[in-house]
């Protein structure tokens, strides 16, 4: 009842309106950051809201399969906004970070080489690229379905880079990343073909 | 009561030596950060590891009635209340750097005392090499320390040479109010040469001891955060450089500025370390 409920109200919101509200939500951010509303260091601020917001739709990306197949809930046609938002929200991120943070390209590049949870997180921008790339019908028409369908799946590594990226920056040991990894590494194990065989039975 | 070093000394060496230091602090042409931005942008774990949770939380904090514990290879131990420890303690006016070990800093108008001065009235002994503090634990009123990010309670310490130069202090205010308690209340240590975090706040245990004592950052991550933790922008931090850092207080385009050496107090304290490789000693 409630699930069918769900999926007619799914229905009627249009996909089109996740890119509305991802690229007016990063706006609002940076006009906030611009005009004191983000504390007294925005630069900071803006480049973490940007990662989490980038990370939580990663897992949001990977939540749209299991809840088809635990609770009925169809979120497929959502799927692909769902991922350009996030790439987008990864570059901004990386941009905050590279342009307003630390606003030199030689010390972009020592810092990608020499600090590994910079290049962890790099690495996991670096496979969505692709992904964001071939986000179009036409890249599944010309590479076909399965072709493509095995390309995406590196979101998988890139979700974990982005949340062991987390975990590794923080200071001391903070329960907030772990909570990301955590349910990254769920979403992950859903995927096991132990498990998914037995989720399909 | 014993605690009156400068009264002894009628005030004026002191003062004339606070004079030099103060001088020389505005000679640098400080400009310090708004009272907005140094109460509002703090770590202080106990409260939570966000910038703006201690301003959001510290209110919960009772620093009245207060008391240090001062124990260890000293003459006169024992329990003082905090008017105790400030009798006889001249409160000056320090024009401070503060630099964070993340590579963000400010400019901070503190008010304190020498802690040399402190030390002094309680009879530091023969055999004393180094100065331990620790920061209020108390679990009602500091709802961060339900989370192990560290090993609680925030333990820090000092070489005793370091603790007793001029420019090492005891804060108790700044702006000429009393100090709030997000920023470390009622009494903070602030050695202005070395990482923010090394400036322990709402100290309720002093002690002199013969060994490197603890200190938690050093406990939680040795190869991150060594015991001197000297500002040193030739150093880096093994996860990010310390070559420059981010003034508070630009806003959203702020340009980055470089570190300087010893927190730009070089010339005071490079003395301290001479014959130190500041790598190896970091």
């Amino acid at each position: 009842m409630l699930v069918d409920r769900i999926n007619r109200g799914l229905r009627l919101v249009p996909p089109w309106a996740l890119y509305i509200v991802g690229a007016a939500w990063a706006a609002w951010l940076f006009y906030l950051g611009a005009t004191g509303g983000l504390g007294v260091e925005p630069i900071e601020a803006l480049e973490h809201e940007y990662g989490e917001i980038a990370l939580q739709l990663v897992i949001l990306g990977l939540v749209v399969t299991p809840l088809r197949q635990i609770a009925g809930i169809n979120a497929f046609k959502f799927r692909r906004a769902i991922g350009v938002v996030a790439f987008f929200y990864v570059l901004a991120h990386f941009l905050v970070w590279a342009l307003l943070d630390v606003q030199s390209l030689s010390r972009v590049w020592a810092d990608i080489v020499d600090r590994p949870y910079i290049t962890i997180g790099m690495a996991g921008f670096a496979l969505l690229i692709p992904l964001a790339v071939t986000s179009n019908n036409l890249s599944v028409r010309r590479m076909g379905a399965a072709a493509w369908r095995k390309l995406h799946k590196l979101v998988y590594p890139a979700a974990l880079l982005g949340a062991v990226h987390y975990v590794w920056l923080a200071k001391g040991f903070q329960l907030e990343p772990m909570i990301y990894l955590a349910v990254v590494l769920g979403l992950l194990a859903l995927r096991l073909p132990v498990i998914r065989t037995r989720l399909a039975s | 009561m014993y605690l009156n070093r400068r009264q002894i000394m009628a005030g004026s060496g002191a003062l004339l030596g606070a004079g030099l230091i103060g001088g020389q602090a505005q000679a640098q042409d400080l400009e310090p950060n708004t009272w907005e931005e140094i109460t509002n942008y703090n770590n202080f774990y106990e409260f939570g590891t966000g910038k703006d949770d201690p301003a959001a939380h510290a209110h919960m904090m009772t620093t009245e009635p207060w008391e240090i514990v001062v124990d260890g290879l000293v003459d006169n131990p024992g329990t003082y209340s905090f008017a105790e420890i400030m009798e006889g303690m001249t409160v000056e006016e320090r024009i401070y750097r503060l630099r964070c070990v993340e590579a963000w800093s400010m400019v901070v108008p503190w008010n304190g005392f020498e802690l040399a001065d402190l030390l002094e009235g309680v009879g530091v002994q023969d055999g004393a090499q180094y100065v331990a503090f620790e920061t209020l634990n108390r679990p009602e009123e500091m709802p961060g320390l339900r989370f192990p990010v560290l090993e609680w309670p925030y333990r820090e310490g000092l070489r005793l040479d370091e603790a007793m130069h001029p420019l090492t202090i005891m804060a108790t205010g700044l702006y000429g109010e009393p100090m709030p308690n997000q920023n470390g209340a009622p009494i903070r240590l602030v050695v202005p040469w070395k990482y923010g975090f090394k400036s322990i706040k709402s100290i309720v245990r002093i002690t002199l001891t013969a060994d490197q004592p603890l200190a938690s950052w050093n406990m939680a991550q040795p190869r991150e955060y060594g015991f001197y933790s000297n500002v040193n922008p030739n150093v880096d931090h093994p996860r990010w450089s310390q070559a420059t850092e981010r003034r508070i207080g630009g806003g959203l385009f702020a340009s980055r500025q470089d570190t300087l050496m010893f927190n730009g107090y070089e010339d005071e304290v490079a003395s301290l370390y001479e014959g130190m490789d500041l790598s190896e000693f970091f």
